[in-house]
């Protein structure tokens, strides 16, 4: 009986939606429709900047006592302008649907973080050097995308640059290499073992 | 007030004489402050642009890091300087190497890495800024290792 109802008025609202409306103006339904897109839209797009705040981000213990602690202490963090890079900055694409691939994978991330796989210090010690090979690897495939976003090859000065700096750069470069090749660890802790062996973490004969 | 109750009561004013009086002599390296005045903050310097391999001042000298090291780690995990200066590194990337004696523990065992006493570099291994000495030094370095 309940069932014959149902399918009963989810036709009618078919009916409904497909039968032009005798009621209202074209133009209301159009008006209406283009401010009920924009607070859409807006609400939309504000929830997902939320997401890409740094308060968001250490809202998990994990993020907070390991990662974000470890960051805490590098150049993204503070230094000489005062220009930080948060979490996001590196960690989430800026543009569009990369950015919208990249949040869809992060509910992976939501379902260990209930699941507890990194929910103590140790924890997330062991599984460190598997978390850093996907964040490399990543990386490694988008030619360093989110590095870039700020650091561009072709606005680098060379002569600004120390020695040293210079001479990896134009090393680097003329191989093809790409930021995170060298500046593993530059935001985090490197895991054990980084510099006995390079090839155990990166995966690569070295 | 009996007799040892005043004896302390003296000794007290006495320290406390003592203490109020030798307040103007102390004198640290880093200059006297008094109490009520805040300290003169110091110029914090700023480290050396990258330069060539220094001179020692004397043979057993640990050389002396030509670079800035800001935010480079030495940690049980990893070591920042080795990823350039370890024997499998330099030759890729133009850095001195470690010395072989880092590979030796305190009884002379030679390890296939390096040694935990010779792993913590800084502890040696100092970069340099353009300071004036805190107390005067009239060292000179033996005539074979000075520069000409």
């Amino acid at each position: 009986m309940s069932d014959k109802n149902s399918t009963g008025s989810s036709r009618s609202l078919w009916q409904l939606l497909r039968s032009p409306s005798g009621k209202y103006s074209l133009g209301a339904l159009t008006v209406t429709g283009f401010v009920v897109g924009i607070l859409f839209w807006g609400g939309f797009n504000w929830a997902m900047e939320l997401t890409n705040t740094e308060t968001f981000c250490i809202s998990c213990h994990e993020m907070q006592v390991n990662v974000y602690e470890e960051y805490r202490d590098t150049v993204h963090y503070n230094n000489r302008t005062g220009v930080r890079a948060v979490c996001s900055d590196c960690h989430v694409p800026k543009e569009w649907h990369y950015k919208m691939l990249r949040k869809i994978v992060a509910t992976n991330e939501l379902f260990h973080h209930f699941l507890g796989t990194v929910d103590t210090p140790e924890k997330f010690e062991a599984k460190r050097l598997e978390l850093a090979q996907h964040v490399w690897k990543t990386m490694k495939e988008t030619n360093s995308r989110e590095c870039r976003n700020c650091h561009d090859y072709d606005s680098m000065d060379y002569v600004d640059q120390q020695r040293r700096a210079v001479k990896a750069h134009i090393k680097g470069f003329d191989k093809g290499e790409t930021c995170i090749d060298c500046h593993k660890g530059i935001a985090h802790s490197l895991p054990a073992m980084y510099t006995e062996d390079v090839s155990a973490v990166t995966g690569n004969e070295h | 007030m009996n007799r040892s109750e005043i004896c302390a009561l003296a000794a007290a004013m006495l320290l406390l004489v003592t203490v109020s009086s030798a307040d103007d002599n102390v004198q640290s390296l880093r200059g006297d402050s008094s109490l009520d005045a805040d300290a003169q903050t110091p110029i914090i310097k700023r480290w050396e642009p990258d330069q060539d391999v220094m001179a020692r001042d004397f043979v057993q000298q640990p050389p002396l890091v030509p670079h800035s090291i800001d935010g480079y780690k030495i940690d049980k995990n990893s070591n920042k300087c080795l990823t350039c200066h370890s024997w499998a590194n330099y030759r890729e990337s133009g850095a001195t190497k470690i010395s072989q004696t880092h590979f030796s523990d305190r009884d002379e065992t030679v390890l296939d890495n390096v040694a935990p006493r010779r792993y913590f570099c800084t502890q040696c291994h100092v970069p340099q800024k353009d300071t004036k000495p805190l107390v005067e030094n009239s060292f000179e370095p033996v005539k074979a290792i000075q520069e000409r």
